[in-house]
């Protein structure tokens, strides 16, 4: 990787986290409706085929953001589908993203025995 | 103080939010998460994994870490000057699963840890897995017409 590669990643990541912070100061748009947006758009962008090349581009600036799991979601689909036939559309999304919501489900779980709440 | 003047009152506040410095805060955290998560892909790579699994282990590495930030009080401190910056990448969502978990937990851990684990993150994965669904079904017939792969 060189220099500008890194510039890539940071700069597009980080514009994905500014159209957001634009959309929760002018629009009062709360956070679950961004993260449920950013979903739905990256499924979108990524069936049109305008994502993957983001991708290509900026690698983690683009997989990162919310967008990236629902181009994760799509990927897994259309490959599911290939491979499979029509029972990946079922299959597909879930098993392309299996990592990242189990490990955010499991570890959500340890962290939740670990600690109490700083509020109160 | 009438419901217009309260209007009138958040209204005036919420214009005064500085909004280009929280775009420059939430560019710069933003942007510095997914330089470590690329990062750690490297990383990962370095050690002897494949690309599929460097990038996959990086996105569990950023998602326990958020979790545990967010157990220990830090990312609160960080995601109120970040906004965005740490809501969008995949620590947010992560962030979104641990913080309710934590803060319910007093409800038990059937009704607090184990639900409230899901308020901002089952919407998520609702709307994420039914787009998926439903495009997997239209790309199947984009195949079958020869339209698409």
């Amino acid at each position: 990787m060189e220099f500008l590669d890194w510039v890539k990643v940071f700069a597009v990541g980080g514009a994905f986290c500014v159209i957001a912070q634009i959309l929760i100061d002018k629009t009062k748009l709360t956070g679950a409706k961004i993260l449920v947006s950013y979903v739905i758009l990256g499924v979108i962008l990524t069936a049109v085929g305008l994502y993957q090349p983001i991708v290509d581009f900026a690698m983690a600036g683009a997989t990162v953001p919310l967008t990236g799991f629902g181009y994760l979601l799509a990927t897994g689909v259309e490959e599911a589908v290939v491979e499979r036939g029509l029972i990946g559309a079922i299959t597909g999304g879930l098993e392309a993203t299996a990592a990242g919501i189990t490990a955010a489900v499991c570890f959500g779980f340890i962290w939740a025995l670990l600690f109490k709440s700083k509020i109160k | 103080m009438t419901h217009k003047e309260y209007k009138k009152m958040t209204d005036d506040r919420a214009k005064r939010s500085p909004t280009l410095l929280n775009c420059i805060k939430a560019f710069v955290t933003g942007g510095l998460i997914c330089v470590l998560g690329q990062a750690l892909t490297v990383l990962y790579q370095e050690l002897g994994a494949s690309v599929e699994l460097s990038k996959t282990l990086s996105t569990i590495s950023l998602v326990v870490l958020a979790g545990l930030l967010t157990g220990i009080g830090v990312f609160d401190v960080i995601a109120k000057q970040a906004g965005a910056g740490t809501l969008v990448p995949i620590t947010g969502f992560s962030n979104a699963v641990t913080a309710p978990a934590i803060e319910n937990k007093t409800e038990g851990f059937i009704n607090g840890v184990g639900a409230k684990m899901f308020v901002i993150a089952g919407p998520v994965i609702v709307y994420g897995t039914f787009a998926s669904a439903v495009y997997g079904v239209m790309y199947y017939f984009l195949l079958r017409g020869g339209l698409a792969g």
